[in-house]
């Protein structure tokens, strides 16, 4: 490096230079190049259902939820990792996208407990999937929570396999691997190695899995807890934005408070400085704030 | 983590092969406090290699000559029977750090706990200021901060020497700036920082002490030393969220609030970064927030001046006084997900790093970076035939500090107190994993579990210092600190283990 060649700009940020333009059901949508067809729905106000990606987190593909119908392409694509491109024509709302959207959403809510997918109640309503029509007998999970320590729980009875949890855990965030899928077909589980207890496994408890999980399979204690009680009221909880104690990082923590409580620790997706991963002490380490034993 | 995955190198120097070594290119497991040595070797096999970069040397470096002439003594031989790291290693690591197109030097409490701390500091400055790999996008010099607002404090003033936004007390200029808003004179001359504070009890000379959100009578090096210190003041105030072991000592105890859950504000992170804290819960019973316990002790004071202000007053303040922090607003600071200082008016975007000014092609008249030559000293104690094993501590990932926090939290991952030691040492004095021994250093002796653990090398041990109430590890710790920084050597100490004898 020489001193001619140096500047204080960001060598690595290339300032986009071009955008692309697509037709969304029928109507133009410009985005900047490298975005994707999710990106450019959202940005034309279109709610698009997804469950296997998040915004910190790279596309799986596993869900099938968020397909789209492009002309010229034999099958519905997925509009979460597609990038959008000029001239592509994207239906979001035709026969063909609503039917599999509600095939994909049936299907899952006959095999696996939806119930806490609360976004997902939203979208059954609004393409008309009715998972009971498979009967009582749909096969299910149906195995006992997992409950091996004080902070977190897997429930998976709740499980749709969208591969968040192990991503989060991996490459994409902890790079600790204490889980991965397990199993073919049916019987294949997110599991940790030789499906050892959590507490005896790689884990390192930052709870980056539970923060993405989108149906509750992976769940904090203390929401469990609350909601065994029948105590658990997010219409009550209030979100506050604030910054960790614990380090000099700066990772932004959103506290969800009920009845002057904090009951959970989130972090925002959209945050430059971790993106929405902690680590223990971040997710967890609150509980000094109200401890159980007094405050002298 | 993510940098690795896009290709980056990383090389590991620490005592410990910790979890961050396993993610290494390679692991340097130096011994402990040879930090000035291994550094002076890259230097030297780096300007013998011919891989500085002659351009920035000259162009925005002084001392130059002075600095390779330290040099000399530091060949690669040397250098690995300093450190103990090969020489092939060594030079591997120097090669890569000077060839790269960017790189970073980023450390922690294992440079700066030492009695020769400021040393070890410099020498990786000099490194920086050898490659060029200072004061541009992707290289610098990265201290990490332990806490949330270790950074804001210093920012803010809470050191002896300055004033907030680094301006310097003895400095009229500078000091008439606040006395102008404060409406008060304030002290011409320097105060003294914690270490000295204890020197001056032990002198006679402080007799009082108000201590905020610090919890010195469990974290001191020699910790028996401090507490008797502590306990022979005729006033100690303490202002803190928990009865700690120092507010158990107090005679006044001041019920705070938590920071960054319960009180409105700002915190500043390693990276300069400035973000607003809010509070999501009401303090419990009668704790305060710790602005309005200061306010009250001012009215008390009679300084009726200081009003009622709102952190946001506080923060418009601070603003007006301190250059670095003048652009940053609360809503600036909300939308723009924080700011990092220097940001001087509304118009600044912030600076994510700093030193810029050494690649202007013209340095404006301005003397270019200094190197520094150091003499690597190595630990102020030395292990002997009676105390034979090094003892160094630390920090586990679920714990903090000393415990007060992260203790009411049940983690699955918390395995204590234990002393980790190599299953080589641990087999030689006849001990198994659990069992706990007697454990003394030059100043105390603490009994506690070991835990064999073969990423530790022999000869070394290690203990965190989160579970005082458990084990008082800082009886064992020096409180050799140096001068110029203040801090104490709790990464260095000689020490010996015995089995204890069963009845």
């Amino acid at each position: 490096m020489t001193i001619a060649e140096t500047t204080t700009e960001n060598p690595d940020e290339t300032p986009i230079e071009t955008s692309v333009t697509l037709t969304i059901n029928g109507s133009p949508v410009t985005v900047d190049q490298g975005q994707t067809v999710l990106d450019a729905c959202t940005s034309a106000g279109i709610d698009t259902p997804t469950l296997c990606y998040a915004e910190n987190l790279t596309p799986v593909n596993a869900c099938r939820v968020c397909v789209v119908e492009q002309e010229g392409s034999r099958t519905l694509v997925p509009s979460c990792s597609r990038k959008a491109e000029d001239g592509m024509e994207i239906q979001t709302d035709s026969p063909r996208v609503r039917h599999s959207r509600k095939m994909v959403l049936e299907f899952l809510g006959s095999g696996v407990d939806m119930s806490q997918a609360y976004q997902v109640h939203r979208w059954m309503d609004e393409y008309g999937a009715d998972p009971g029509r498979y009967g009582p007998e749909a096969a299910r999970i149906r195995e006992d929570v997992k409950v091996q320590d004080d902070l977190y729980i897997r429930d998976y009875d709740k499980c749709i396999l969208c591969y968040k949890c192990v991503e989060a855990c991996g490459d994409d965030a902890q790079m600790t691997f204490a889980i991965s899928a397990s199993g073919r077909g049916f019987d294949a589980r997110i599991s940790t190695e030789f499906d050892v207890t959590l507490p005896d496994s790689a884990c390192v408890y930052c709870g980056n899995c539970v923060g993405v999980c989108p149906t509750g399979a992976i769940q904090f204690k203390t929401e469990f807890d609350m909601r065994q009680a029948d105590n658990w009221k997010p219409e009550e909880q209030t979100v506050t934005q604030t910054v960790c104690s614990y380090c000099g990082v700066g990772c932004n923590l959103e506290l969800h408070v009920q009845d002057e409580k904090i009951v959970k620790v989130t972090s925002p997706a959209d945050h430059s400085v971790t993106h929405g991963h902690l680590c223990i002490k971040g997710r967890f380490g609150w509980t000094y704030v109200q401890p159980t034993i007094e405050r002298r | 983590m993510q940098g690795l995955q896009n290709g980056a190198s990383m090389y590991a120097v620490d005592p410990r092969r910790t979890s961050s070594a396993k993610f290494a290119d390679l692991w340097l497991g130096l011994e402990l406090g040879s930090d000035v040595a291994l550094a002076n070797t890259v230097a030297n096999y780096i300007v013998s290699n011919d891989l500085h970069n002659k351009e920035f040397i000259a162009h925005s470096t002084t001392g130059f000559d002075a600095y390779v002439e330290s040099l000399s003594e530091y060949t690669l031989e040397h250098g690995e029977a300093l450190t103990g790291v090969p020489a092939a290693a060594i030079a591997e690591m120097a090669t890569a750090y000077a060839t790269a197109e960017k790189a970073q030097i980023l450390w922690t409490l294992g440079i700066t706990e030492h009695h020769n701390a400021v040393d070890n500091v410099l020498s990786l400055c000099n490194l920086a200021l050898l490659t060029g790999h200072v004061g541009r996008w992707g290289s610098g010099l990265v201290p990490l901060r332990g806490q949330n607002n270790v950074q804001g404090g210093g920012d803010m003033g809470a050191l002896p020497n300055k004033l907030p936004g680094f301006q310097n007390i003895t400095d009229p200029e500078h000091r008439g700036k606040f006395e102008k808003v404060y409406g008060k004179e304030i002290p011409a001359e320097d105060g003294i920082h914690l270490t000295l504070m204890f020197e001056a009890m032990e002198r006679g000379e402080i007799t009082a002490a108000y201590v905020i959100g610090e919890n010195p009578a469990d974290s001191e090096a020699d910790i028996a030393h401090a507490r008797k210190l502590l306990k022979g003041l005729d006033l100690l105030v303490v202002q803190d969220i928990f009865l700690t072991r120092t507010a158990e000592l107090a005679d006044v105890v001041l019920p705070a609030s938590v920071g960054w859950a319960e009180c409105d504000g700002t915190v500043t992170s390693s990276e300069r970064r400035v973000q607003r804290v809010r509070a999501a819960v009401p303090p419990p019973g009668l704790a305060r927030h710790d602005q309005d316990i200061l306010r009250d002790l001012a009215h008390l004071l009679d300084y009726p001046e200081w009003g009622d202000p709102t952190p946001e007053d506080l923060w418009e303040e601070l603003r007006s006084l301190s250059p670095l922090h003048g652009g940053m607003t609360y809503d600036r600071l909300e939308a723009e997900g924080g700011l990092q200082w220097p940001c001087p008016d509304l118009d600044h975007p912030g600076s994510p790093f700093l030193h810029g000014w050494l690649w202007e092609p013209d340095l404006g008249g301005r003397a270019g970076a200094p190197f520094s030559p150091v003499v690597a000293q190595g630990p102020k104690e030395q292990r002997t035939e009676e105390f034979p094993l090094w003892m160094t501590t630390g920090r586990s990932l679920d714990s903090y500090n000393t415990g007060v926090q992260s203790g009411q939290m049940n983690s699955p991952i918390r395995y204590g107190n234990a002393l980790d030691m190599n299953p080589a040492d641990a087999a030689q004095l006849n001990l198994v994993d659990g069992e706990t021994v007697k454990v003394s250093s030059p100043r105390g002796s603490v009994e506690m579990p070991i835990r064999v653990q073969p990423d530790i090398p022999v000869g070394l041990t290690f203990t965190t210092f989160h579970f005082p109430e458990l084990v008082d590890i800082n009886q064992l710790t020096n409180d050799a600190w140096d001068k110029r920084s203040g801090t104490a050597e709790f990464k260095a100490a000689s020490i010996r283990v015995e089995k204890l004898v069963t009845a």
